[in-house]
């Protein structure tokens, strides 16, 4: 089996699992889940230290590596911050007060 | 050695984003989601640091460190109801990242044609058209720009002409060794679309948009996983990817409304033509003093926040409204429409900024049976959502759209600024019913008011 193929597989399966796990996410947490997986989709940063990390790389990819890298990151540490931020904000009973 | 470990480690990273993806189902597991999330995100960069091609670190871990310096304080500083915006902000870096990647892969030039191309060309397409669009979404969320939907004759051709030939450009280099001008230009085409997208689209389909752009990061990841040949990248794209569309057919549903409509603005022409026929009636209005004695009368209260509480800011007053009724004994719920404000979920993340506890807040399925044996719904700031007519009128434009059915409470009170008409651009029969009461203000100072009228008469 080709490698691409294998990875169709992957994407097929990664897919569904994804939409079963969503579909069961309560609407209460409709803007955290968002900003979650925004933050997982900056796993892009992955292929942006590929890119620029490689030992021959011209000018022209080590710039747009770089740049990626602090893109990426920026969506990465964001996201997360700002997931966790919001979801310390849900309390089932408010705290006691006297 | 480590080639045997490295896979290992990515094979952990995806295990941590779909344990993360999965404890989100309640927020009692939530931030352990977060923080597993977080471990995979840490895993998966060691993990690529440590591959033996990665040679060169001197520019990656700078790139690390202005990453995270720009990031950390943009999560800390901005205001809980500059989510959206954040949100769309953080897409379009994601989004540009994979775009980037993509050019470099291109012009490395050693992407074979055919599958491997055509990832890179969807990548890249998907990629530098998020950009763009997530950019105009920040704009309007941050009301940069005008939020009402921009239309023009034709747009809808311009946009899909761009869209169609970006994407033929893109067909031309997975078949053949194309010119050096195709990349350029099919950049160009992208980034055009994707501003072409969002302009026509209003603040009330953000939701929508928000979404599907998440999805679209989502999906040129995956791409890039397949260019890269890299699992981890193809696992975490299709969860973001279906993630993100599964949030968008919710909120597509929630309008009662179809991709193709929110995205080519059928709804925004429709709404120009019926706001010219609204016409003036009479409406029962009340001060602060009588609704407060209302409340006060009451035994069970309904609140509807729609995203005119977000603008005023008035969540933390409504906290102390909840206080005081809750202590006359009074039961308060709060209704929350899909589709309140600007993102998937928003009104809820601003009632728990309030301390307002969640099992209170509940949605549209679960609370629209009780509006009937409620004595006073309060709506705060939200229109369309609440408006009968999607129940009876089949001529309305927004007919068929599920509401929060607050009309069949005993008595309703809108705190409305004026009477202008939603983003629907319809009148709303809600207001012009014998039992509503109209409480005309800005929000936060009319829960205010209530509130030191709750206060005084004790």
């Amino acid at each position: 089996m080709q490698s691409y193929e294998f990875g169709l597989y992957v994407f097929m399966l990664a897919a569904f699992l994804g939409f079963e796990l969503v579909k069961r996410v309560s609407p209460l947490l409709h803007t955290p889940l968002m900003s979650l997986s925004n933050a997982i989709s900056a796993i892009a940063v992955v292929g942006a230290i590929l890119i620029s990390g490689e030992k021959d790389a011209s000018t022209l990819q080590r710039v747009l590596g770089f740049v990626a890298v602090i893109c990426a990151t920026l969506n990465v540490v964001a996201g997360y911050l700002i997931t966790d931020r919001m979801l310390k904000m849900f309390r089932k009973r408010e705290p006691e007060k006297k | 050695m480590i080639e045997n470990v490295l896979p290992a480690i990515y094979l952990l990273a995806s295990v941590g984003f779909i344990l993360a993806v999965k404890w989100m189902n309640n927020p009692a597991t939530a931030r352990r989601g977060v923080i597993i999330g977080e471990i995979g995100m840490l895993l998966a960069v060691i993990g690529t640091l440590l591959r033996p091609e990665v040679v060169e670190y001197r520019w990656i871990l700078i790139g690390l460190g202005i990453g995270s310096a720009i990031g950390a304080p943009l999560a800390y500083l901005m205001p809980m109801t500059a989510v959206p915006q954040l949100t769309a902000l953080s897409h379009a870096f994601g989004a540009l990242a994979s775009a980037l990647i993509g050019t470099a892969e291109y012009y490395k030039g050693e992407i074979p044609l055919g599958f491997p191309m055509g990832a890179l060309v969807l990548e890249s397409l998907l990629g530098f058209l998020t950009t763009t669009a997530s950019i105009i979404a920040f704009a309007k969320l941050q009301e940069l720009m005008p939020t009402r939907p921009m239309t023009y004759k034709g747009q809808n051709v311009v946009s899909l002409s761009m869209l169609t030939a970006a994407i033929v450009i893109g067909g031309w280099m997975v078949a053949a060794p194309a010119p050096t001008w195709a990349f350029p230009a099919f950049i160009a085409l992208a980034m055009g679309f994707g501003i072409m997208l969002v302009i026509p689209i209003g603040g009330a389909d953000m939701p929508t948009v928000i979404a599907l752009l998440n999805s679209y990061a989502g999906v040129a990841a995956a791409a890039m996983g397949f260019v890269l040949n890299n699992r981890l990248l193809i696992i975490a794209g299709a969860l973001n990817g279906s993630a993100g569309l599964i949030l968008s057919i919710i909120m597509c549903k929630a309008m009662n409304r179809s991709f193709t409509n929110v995205l080519f603005g059928a709804f925004g022409q429709l709404a120009a033509a019926a706001t010219g026929t609204v016409a003036q009636r009479p409406v029962r209005s009340a001060t602060p003093d009588e609704a407060a004695s209302i409340l006060d009368s009451a035994r069970s209260v309904i609140v509807i926040p729609g995203y005119g509480m977000a603008v005023a800011q008035a969540q933390h007053k409504i906290r102390e409204l909840y206080d005081a009724l809750t202590k006359r004994g009074i039961d308060v719920k709060f209704a929350i429409h899909p589709v309140a404000g600007r993102m998937p979920g928003h009104m809820n993340v601003l009632l728990a900024e309030a301390d307002i506890p969640y099992d209170k807040l509940l949605e549209m399925d679960e609370i629209n049976g009780d509006f009937p044996n409620t004595d006073v719904a309060l709506v705060i700031g939200a229109n369309d959502v609440v408006n009968p007519l999607a129940r009876t009128d089949k001529t309305s434009p927004i007919y068929g759209t599920p509401i929060l059915d607050a009309d069949r409470a005993r008595t309703v009170m809108v705190i409305k600024r004026s009477m202008s008409p939603g983003f629907a651009g319809i009148d709303n029969e809600l207001y012009y019913m014998n039992n509503t009461l109209m409480l005309f203000g800005d929000a936060k100072n009319f829960v205010a008011g209530i509130v030191k009228e709750l206060a005084g008469s004790h």
